[in-house]
């Protein structure tokens, strides 16, 4: 077992250097530059736009500079921020916990939901209740998160506020006048974690229901009927076990959606995660901070795809990993 | 279940066959092709039947937009600052020349007409969308089919890559392409096909390893025939059906793709109305009006929606061994 997980930490590398390099290329067939707003300005000298060059390591070729980037990110040194000289890290750093505070209770609340559902679904199949989550679950997966989150906002946000109902904050990840304790922040991740949550939600539930449907029409669940176990015993110990393994596959598979579902999450509700960090930087301009949040996504998502792997192989002896 | 059916439809065949009289069996004898069966077999599906239907009334909404343009009297790009925020069905009269108009589905902040934006918005993500998909399917087949076919190395190369594409979330990356062409529809189409391929070329992959090794093959290898022409004339034919099912059921999430880059900005930009968008607008004034953020975020619902269920449905009748994955 520590053999294989680090067999695929090592297998990581090249992966993780090969979309360091991928978005860096990316990132520098961008017309124009960082310094270009300034060369239109009179007052700034074109040796001073070479000297912010310079200070930016902006006068090297980009694949040499891609080199001077990772060896830096390497030592935790991610550069600086063309927009406002400030580390990089700096700008990150207090949007990484608010966007791990978004994506986690998500998955966490959507498996929650999904298995009982879904095994409900599957052993009364197409009683009243199956065919209500079905089809609730079949409008979700169609739902733009962006619509899902707006359509919140609006209803929680502002008709519960109009009707004179307890509502709750529209955007931010705390209030700004007095708030910022824990009930505050929590009450502003309400509405998005249940956004992100309800759009894999959606296609989760169905997953299961499937996989279980499979299940308990295995031989064996049949055999374990026949010898007169009980249902309720027949239905968790035989079935449900079985059929929630492929669940952490595709838990593991869905990781990257979270997390772009996050990015389009935090833009609706105006959350300071690192989604909106990264669209913001992009409007700027701001490549270093936008290559660092694109970097974070890969990394978090090539880590939760390991662990992902490494937890199917610990709870289903039949598979051998090393 | 698709399969017991189609055991069921064949067995029923057969019984005609024999028992039934020469006329009946002349008729059977035209035999139904693959795709005739499937398609009889969709029309059976209710469910399948009334979201084509659906789908149908969008596009032909979206293709009428000059005529609901001509209708109503307001061009899509038309402010007018009387009407702004019109709430739906909201009649505006001009006090200079007292004539009034109607805005059926309300008007946006600058008072453009909303149903007019809605049909030209439609033209623009559908096209946007379905660009797209025909764009990455063609993507998708050929690195898919090219790895699966010749193998080894190829193979290897190509599919790490699929691996490193796969590893990022693809909105992340759409963002930082958009930036870079900043795209027309048909650009942007081609920006969401670049990162939309990989899941199929995986599924062509796939299938390819195994046709590659039927006996067909090896006969038409046999006669001479190229690779490229094993790859067209024999394996993509029968790979077709598993293409239909897995576009139509990937159609929704590049319609959802357009929708959210437009939102965040980094897709079609104003003044041309996308569904996204029309969204991206609302957003600024969710506080004044709530049916102006509702029927474009419908609109993209009820796309999706139809979409998928077609393609369940279409899963069904095509390709039984995809059934209820």
């Amino acid at each position: 077992m520590t053999r294989y997980i680090v067999r695929r930490l090592i297998g990581l590398i090249p992966l993780l250097l090969g979309i360091s390099f991928l978005v860096f290329a990316l990132m520098n067939m961008v017309p124009g530059s960082p310094t270009m707003q300034y060369e239109g300005n009179p007052s700034i000298k074109p040796a001073d736009i070479e000297r912010i060059k310079e200070t930016l390591g902006l006068n090297k070729p980009w694949y040499t500079r891609y080199f001077i980037w990772l060896g830096n990110a390497l030592q935790g040194d991610l550069g600086l921020s063309y927009l406002n000289g400030q580390t990089v890290w700096k700008t990150i750093s207090s949007a990484i916990p608010n966007t791990l505070a978004l994506s986690i209770p998500s998955i966490v609340i959507a498996i929650a939901f999904a298995i009982p559902v879904g095994v409900l679904g599957a052993l009364k199949r197409n009683s009243l209740f199956d065919r209500i989550t079905t089809v609730f679950a079949t409008i979700f997966y169609s739902t733009p998160t962006v619509f899902l989150g707006m359509m919140m906002i609006i209803i929680f946000g502002v008709k519960f506020q109009e009707w004179g109902l307890p509502h709750l904050p529209v955007a931010g990840t705390h209030n700004l006048r007095g708030g910022g304790d824990l009930w505050d922040r929590v009450l502003h991740l309400i509405m998005p974690v249940v956004t992100l949550s309800l759009v894999s939600l959606a296609g989760w539930t169905r997953y299961i229901r499937t996989q279980m449907l499979e299940t308990i029409n295995q031989d064996y669940v049949r055999t374990a009927n026949a010898k007169g176990l009980k249902h309720r015993v027949v239905v968790m110990r035989h079935a449900f076990k079985n059929a929630m393994l492929p669940l952490v596959t595709l838990v593991g598979l869905s990781i990257p959606d979270i997390f772009g579902g996050a990015l389009i999450v935090e833009n609706v509700f105006g959350y300071r995660g690192m989604g909106q960090v990264q669209v913001v930087s992009l409007q700027a301009s701001d490549y270093t901070v936008a290559m660092a949040c694109v970097m974070f996504f890969a990394f978090l998502t090539v880590i939760g795809n390991l662990i992902a792997d490494v937890l199917y192989g610990v709870l289903d002896p039949r598979v051998r990993l090393d | 279940m698709a399969t017991s059916s189609t055991a069921d439809t064949q067995a029923e065949d057969l019984h005609k066959y024999v028992f039934l009289g020469q006329e009946d069996r002349d008729k059977l004898k035209e035999n139904p092709g693959f795709y005739t069966r499937a398609w009889r077999r969709l029309r059976k599906d209710k469910v399948a039947v009334a979201s084509l239907i659906g789908l149908t009334l969008i596009i032909i909404f979206a293709l009428a937009a000059p005529l609901i343009e001509r209708w109503t009297g307001h061009p899509y790009t038309t402010t007018n600052l009387r009407a702004g925020l019109a709430a739906p069905g909201a009649k505006v009269i001009d006090p200079a020349t007292g004539e009034s108009t109607r805005y059926w589905f309300g008007a946006d902040g600058a008072g453009r007409d909303i149903l007019v934006r809605l049909a030209y918005g439609g033209r623009v993500s559908l096209k946007v969308a379905s660009l797209a998909l025909v764009f990455s399917v063609i993507i998708g087949f050929t690195v898919g089919s090219v790895a699966g076919y010749f193998g080894g190395f190829i193979d290897s190369v190509l599919m790490r890559f699929v691996d490193v594409l796969m590893c990022i979330p693809g909105i992340t990356l759409l963002l930082l392409i958009s930036v870079i062409f900043r795209p027309g529809p048909t650009g942007l189409a081609l920006v969401i096909a670049a990162l939309g391929w990989t899941g199929m070329s995986r599924l062509i992959r796939g299938e390819v390893l195994s046709l590659k090794r039927r006996d067909y093959v090896d006969a038409a290898r046999v006669l001479g025939a190229s690779d490229s022409s094993i790859i067209t004339r024999h394996i993509l034919p029968n790979l077709v059906s598993i293409i239909i099912v897995y576009a139509s059921l990937a159609l929704p999430s590049l319609i959802l793709y357009e929708a959210s880059l437009s939102y965040l900005g980094f897709g079609v930009r104003m003044p041309d109305p996308s569904w996204g968008n029309m969204l991206n607008e609302a957003r600024q004034l969710f506080r004044r009006s709530w049916t102006f953020t509702f029927i474009p975020g419908m609109a993209i619902m009820i796309t999706a929606l139809c979409i998928n269920l077609l393609g369940n449905g279409l899963r069904d009748a095509l390709d039984p061994r995809l059934n209820e994955r």
